[in-house]
């Protein structure tokens, strides 16, 4: 098990989503940035569906009851092994009674905890990703405690890979053309491709609402599938960018649409960051 | 066929077919005509599919297979005719709602501006057969068709922070049924005491898109034995099957 002895803001166990079950209004749900969180589970040789733990923001302090192995990949949080300070993106044994803490966030959003042979919580609708209403929780809670195996160990691992944080330091989303880009002009799409824009607050597991408003319009559609990463253009004139955890049906038109690199990259923003589309 | 379909990418692993730009029950039963031929054929690289309304998204596996290829196949495949689908059988439920003050608590509001009395609301609003145009928005969220234009009433200019599960309400033209406490702007005018969504049962959502709903005026004491027998797991939502 890990004891959650302090929850963080915002911490929840993920796997790659929920699938096949949109069709009854369900979120896919999944990481956030699901380049790092593949990564962090190849380096332990786990399956890319692994369940791990999604860390955002603050991160929470955990004691483990038996030993295994961990990685911590993405945003950089001061992560510390009992008092050491350690890496990501590097193996670490952990014995029990060890306790992993974060401290300050030094870059990026979302940070992912990996562990040997992934997490073992409870399966809803063949994903362990948490959903409101769905699963128990939604977060973690302090006190609440994830089963995971407890694995022989092997060898030592130390495998580790350099530098791999800069895939989101860029501030360009390449995406698609959404399937109403072309019901806007010329000029319009020039806007939306060549407008700086800026994430605000109004940011979560759901969506991702931009500052700037950039083309006003009353072009009104009946309501059609959407998928994360799905950019969507309101009245007022703002963007939207749907996220994992977003609705599976919208009424906005869709203007973009992100590659997965795009929303890992995306995921990886804090308020105040700017971003531009680029069309591929 | 009798509709010309459009046919877009929607990112590098999902397909878009869209219908003429209108609600209709003629398009929404072309739609699942195509849909059982797309899950008859049994495709190995169609993952999933998801529709509303008047469209229909395909999602793929696009390390196998890509838009062009694909959306030749379909448009084979809609052109093809499969004597063997049935047609998708219609089934009306009918779900109890408590009109009560208490639940409707917009009620008066709406009464008042259109110049219709509550009971007269409650009655038009129960006395309608919806068609269920899709499923989307939120687990277990019906997009209902046919609420009478009587009924047709502005959402509020800023929503509720909490509307609770089951409050059944009234939206522009739609009318519908929050399946879990959410945010919302609808006008909340009663209350259903049975889950529209339920993750512990092997089929969490019972509906359909195609299928028939109306609403059944319950008092509140009915409410709470439902309430009740809905925890316990012993209340069976009235369904029946329509000849047309």
């Amino acid at each position: 098990m890990i004891k959650v002895l302090h929850s963080g803001f915002y911490t929840s166990i993920q796997d790659k989503g929920r699938f096949r079950f949109r069709n009854i209004g369900v979120p896919v749900s999944g990481t956030m940035d699901s380049i790092s969180a593949g990564l962090a589970n190849a380096l332990l040789n786990n399956n890319d569906n692994d369940a791990l733990l999604e860390i955002a923001l603050n991160g929470p302090k955990l004691e483990f009851t038996k030993p295994t192995a961990i990685v911590i990949s993405g945003a950089e949080m001061s992560p510390k092994l009992n008092t050491n300070s350690i890496l990501n993106y590097r193996v670490y044994q952990v014995k029990k009674g060890d306790i992993i803490s974060f401290g300050k966030l030094q870059k990026g959003l979302y940070a992912y905890l990996a562990i040997q042979g992934g997490f073992q919580s409870k399966t809803v609708l063949k994903s362990k990703s948490f959903y409101d209403g769905l699963t128990v929780r939604s977060r973690l809670q302090k006190n609440d405690s994830i089963p995971y195996k407890s694995k022989a160990i092997v060898k030592t691992l130390n495998s580790a890979i350099k530098n791999t944080n800069s895939f989101f330091e860029t501030n360009i989303l390449e995406v698609f053309k959404g399937p109403e880009f072309e019901l806007f002009n010329f000029e319009e799409q020039r806007k939306l491709l060549q407008t700086k824009l800026t994430v605000t607050n109004s940011m979560n597991r759901m969506g991702y609402r931009l500052k700037e408003s950039v083309v006003l319009h009353n072009k009104s559609m009946i309501t059609s599938p959407v998928l994360p990463g799905t950019v969507q253009l309101t009245p007022s004139g703002h963007l939207i960018v749907l996220m994992k955890d977003a609705q599976t049906t919208g009424g906005y038109p869709r203007v973009f649409q992100l590659t997965e690199k795009s929303i890992s990259i995306l995921a990886q923003k804090k308020a105040g960051d700017s971003i531009k589309f680029s069309l591929l | 066929m009798k509709f010309k379909l459009k046919y877009k990418p929607f990112g590098d692993a999902a397909l878009l077919i869209e219908w003429p730009q209108k609600i209709s029950e003629d398009i929404l039963n072309d739609i699942q005509l195509f849909v059982s031929k797309i899950e008859n054929i049994n495709h190995k690289e169609i993952l999933e599919l998801n529709y509303v309304y008047n469209s229909l998204l395909v999602i793929y596996n696009n390390k196998n297979t890509q838009f062009t290829p694909l959306k030749i196949h379909l448009q084979n495949l809609y052109k093809k005719s499969f004597p063997t689908i049935q047609k998708v059988e219609n089934v009306l439920w009918k779900i109890p709602v408590c009109y009560d003050r208490e639940f409707g608590i917009d009620l008066p509001i709406l009464s008042q501006e259109k110049n219709i009395s509550i009971d007269e609301i409650i009655s038009m609003h129960s006395g309608t057969i919806y068609t269920i145009y899709g499923i989307g928005f939120l687990p277990g969220f019906l997009y209902l068709g046919g609420l009478p234009e009587s009924l047709h009433f502005p959402r509020k200019e800023t929503p509720r922070l909490n509307v609770p599960k089951g409050a059944v309400g009234i939206g522009g033209n739609q009318t519908g049924i929050y399946p879990k406490n959410s945010p919302g702007g609808w006008q909340i005018i009663g209350k259903t005491p049975i889950s529209l969504f339920n993750v512990n049962n092997e089929m969490p959502c019972e509906f359909k898109a195609s299928d028939k709903i109306s609403f059944k005026p319950i008092s509140r004491d009915e409410f709470n034995s439902i309430e009740l027998a809905e925890v316990n797991g012993n209340y069976k939502l009235n369904k029946s099957f329509i000849n047309d």
